[in-house]
C-alpha cells in the first residue's frame, strides 16, 4: 500500500515535469506550424529581409528586426554603465548598510510594472524629447531606449551582484591581507574573477530587453521602415505582434506575426544556450 | 599615480551611477504621483455606485476601477492556482527523483521557458483560443480562462526554480534525519524537506503573483478589454488594470479619462507592493509555523 503510493507520487511528479517542459517544445511548434504557410510561400529569406508592403503583397519583418536591434542595443549602452556603477556601490564602494538599503531598493525597482514605465514616458519624456531635438512627435528610439534602459538596470545590477558574490571568498581574504582597498581589491580581484558571470548578466538583460512589449509599443512610434537616426520611429518585432493582431485572422499580415513569434523564440533560445554555454566552460576552468 | 586616479574616477563614477538610477526613478515615480494624487478616491474605484453595494455585486460600477481590479485579482489567483501545483511537483520532480543527465536536459527547457517574451506566450495563448474556436466550439474565445492558462505558463518557471532551489538547499544531515528513522521518500518530501523550504518556495510565488498583476503583454493578445464590466465567468472577457492604463494613454478622450489614467497606474503600484508585503508576511507566519507544528 505505501509502496503504491511512493510509487504513484513519483509518477504525477514525473508527469508534471514533462509537461510542463513540453509547453517549451508546444509553444514553438504552434508557431511554426501557424507561420508555415507564409514561409513556404515566399522561403525563409524573403520573410527575414524584404522590407513590409503589404500592399505589394511583401510581408518581410527586415524593419522590425531592425527596429529591435536598434532599440534594445541602444537601451544596453544606457543600463550598462549604471549597472556598473550601481553594483560597484552595492559590492565594495557604499558602506555595508547603505549597500545593503539600496540592493533592498533596487529589488523592489525589479517590482515596478512595465505598462508604467510607459505610461510615464508617454507623459514626461516624450514631450521633452520633442522639445530637446525639435524633431518629429517625441515617439523615437531615443525615448523607448532611455526608458528600456532604466527599466533593466535594477535586473543587470542584481546580475552584476550575484557574479560578485560568487567570487571564492579565499581571493578576498588575500586582498584584504594585502591591505587592498574597496577600490582596489573591487578593480583588481573582483572586476576580472567576475567577468564571466557578468557578461552572462548582460546577454541575458539583452533578452529582457528584446522581450519588452509594452515600452516599445507606447514609446517608439511603431513606423514600419527602417528608421535613419535614433530620432525617428521605428517598430520593433513585439511590437508589431501587438499591433497586427487584431488583423483578419486568414490574411497573410496575420500570418507575419507568427514569423516574429518564431524570430523571438529562437533569439531567446540562442541567449540561453550561450549563457549556458559560458557558465559550463567557466565551471569546468576553475 | 595614475592608478589612484583611476580608483578615486571610479568612486565616483560608482555614487553618480547610483544617484542617477535613484533620481530617475524617483522623478518617474514622484511625477506620477504628483500628477495622480488628486484622482485617488472612492469615485476613482466605484464612479458613482455606493462602494459597498458595488462590492457585494448588488450595483454595477460604470465609471470606476472597480472592474478591472476585480479582474486583475481573479486573473492573478486563476494562474497561480494553475501554475503552484504543476510547478511545485516539477521542482520537487528536479530536485529529489531526476538522473543527473534528465536534470540537464529539463534544465534547459526551463531555462527557454523563462526566457520567453511574454507576448509570444500572449500570442501561443491567442492561437491556441482561435484554434479551440474553430474546432471544438463557437462559445470559446479569448477569455479569462486562456488568458490565466497562458499567464500560468509565464510564471511556471519562477515556481519551478524557487522550489527546486530550496530543496537542494537543505543540508545533509536534515535531509538524512528523517530517513535514518524510516521514513519513506515521499514522506520525508512532504513532512521533512517541504516544511523546511517553505520560505524559499513561497519567494517564488511572490515573484508569480506580482509577474502575473503587472503585465500586459499577454493579456492584452488573450482577451483583456476595454470595458465589459465585472467578469461573468471564466469563458468571458475582462477588464484588467495595465490593460486599462496601457489603453487609456494612447485612446484617452478627455483629461478626466487620463486623470483616471493616472489613478489606475498608482492603483496597480500600491497593488504590487500590497500584493509583495502581504507575501512576505505570509511567508514569514508561515515558515514560523512550519518550525513549531506540534
Amino acid at each position: 500500500m505505501k509502496k503504491c503510493r511512493e510509487l504513484v507520487a513519483e509518477r504525477a511528479f514525473l508527469l508534471s515535469a514533462l509537461a510542463s517542459s513540453s509547453i517549451t517544445v508546444a509553444i514553438l511548434a504552434f508557431m511554426v506550424f501557424m507561420g508555415l504557410p507564409l514561409m513556404r510561400q515566399g522561403g525563409l529569406y524573403q520573410l527575414l529581409l524584404k522590407p513590409w508592403a503589404p500592399y505589394q503583397g511583401s510581408f518581410g519583418i527586415y524593419p522590425m528586426i531592425m527596429g529591435t536591434g536598434a532599440i534594445s542595443l541602444l537601451s544596453l549602452l544606457f543600463a550598462f554603465p549604471l549597472s556598473l556603477g550601481c553594483s560597484f556601490l552595492i559590492g565594495s564602494i557604499a558602506p555595508k548598510p547603505a549597500g545593503r538599503g539600496f540592493r533592498r531598493l533596487i529589488e523592489l525597482m525589479t517590482g515596478i510594472p512595465t505598462v508604467i514605465y510607459g505610461f510615464v514616458g508617454i507623459f514626461l519624456l516624450v514631450p521633452i524629447v520633442r522639445e530637446l531635438f525639435q524633431r518629429g512627435s517625441g515617439l523615437c528610439i531615443l525615448t523607448a531606449a532611455l526608458v528600456l534602459g532604466i527599466m533593466i538596470t535594477p535586473t543587470m545590477t542584481l546580475f552584476f551582484c550575484d557574479s560578485f558574490d560568487r567570487i571564492p571568498r579565499t581571493y578576498l581574504d588575500a586582498a584584504d591581507a594585502l591591505g587592498a582597498s574597496p577600490v582596489q581589491k573591487l578593480l583588481y580581484v573582483i572586476l576580472p574573477a567576475a567577468k564571466n558571470g557578468m557578461l552572462n548578466g548582460v546577454i541575458l538583460s539583452l533578452g529582457r530587453a528584446v522581450g519588452d512589449t509594452l515600452i516599445a509599443l507606447m514609446l517608439a512610434g511603431n513606423a514600419v521602415r527602417v528608421a535613419e537616426s535614433v530620432l525617428e520611429p521605428a517598430r520593433t518585432l513585439t511590437a508589431h505582434i501587438a499591433l497586427v493582431i487584431a488583423a483578419d485572422y486568414e490574411s497573410p499580415e496575420f500570418r507575419s506575426i507568427f514569423a516574429c513569434g518564431v524570430v523571438l523564440y529562437l533569439f531567446t533560445m540562442a541567449v540561453t544556450f550561450l549563457v549556458r554555454y559560458l557558465s559550463f566552460t567557466k565551471d569546468t576552468t576553475v | 599615480m595614475k592608478l589612484r586616479t583611476l580608483e578615486r574616477l571610479t568612486v565616483l563614477f560608482s555614487w553618480a551611477a547610483g544617484l542617477l538610477l535613484l533620481s530617475a526613478v524617483t522623478l518617474l515615480l514622484g511625477y506620477l504621483f504628483v500628477k495622480g494624487y488628486e484622482s485617488v478616491n472612492l469615485a476613482l474605484i466605484f464612479g458613482e455606485a455606493a462602494p459597498l453595494r458595488a462590492i457585494l455585486l448588488q450595483e454595477r460600477v460604470f465609471n470606476g476601477l472597480f472592474p478591472a481590479i476585480v479582474g486583475t485579482l481573479s486573473l492573478v489567483i486563476l494562474s497561480i492556482v494553475w501554475a503552484i501545483p504543476i510547478g511545485m511537483a516539477t521542482g520537487i520532480y528536479l530536485a529529489e527523483y531526476a538522473e543527473p543527465r534528465a536534470k540537464r536536459v529539463l534544465d534547459a527547457f526551463f531555462d527557454v521557458l523563462a526566457g520567453i517574451p511574454s507576448i509570444v506566450i500572449g500570442l501561443f495563448g491567442f492561437s491556441f483560443a482561435v484554434f479551440l474556436h474553430k474546432h471544438y466550439s463557437d462559445r470559446i474565445g479569448p477569455c479569462l480562462l486562456i488568458s490565466s492558462i497562458a499567464l500560468s505558463f509565464l510564471v511556471l518557471p519562477y515556481i519551478i526554480r524557487t522550489t527546486q532551489a530550496a530543496l537542494e538547499g537543505i543540508p545533509r544531515d536534515i535531509r538524512l534525519t528523517a530517513l535514518a528513522l524510516g521514513a519513506t521518500k515521499l514522506q520525508n518530501i512532504f513532512l521533512v524537506l517541504i516544511p523546511k523550504s517553505l520560505a524559499g518556495i513561497m519567494s517564488g510565488i511572490i515573484l508569480a503573483i506580482g509577474r502575473c498583476a503587472e503585465d500586459t503583454a499577454v493579456i492584452m493578445l488573450t482577451g483583456a478589454v476595454a470595458s465589459t464590466g465585472l467578469p461573468r465567468s471564466v469563458f468571458s472577457q475582462y477588464e484588467a488594470l495595465p490593460f486599462y492604463i496601457y489603453y487609456i494613454s494612447s485612446q484617452y478622450a478627455d483629461p478626466a479619462e487620463l486623470m483616471q489614467g493616472y489613478g489606475a497606474s498608482i492603483i496597480l503600484l500600491l497593488l504590487c507592493a500590497i500584493l509583495f508585503s502581504v507575501a512576505y508576511g505570509i511567508r514569514k507566519g508561515l515558515t514560523h509555523f512550519a518550525f513549531y507544528r506540534p
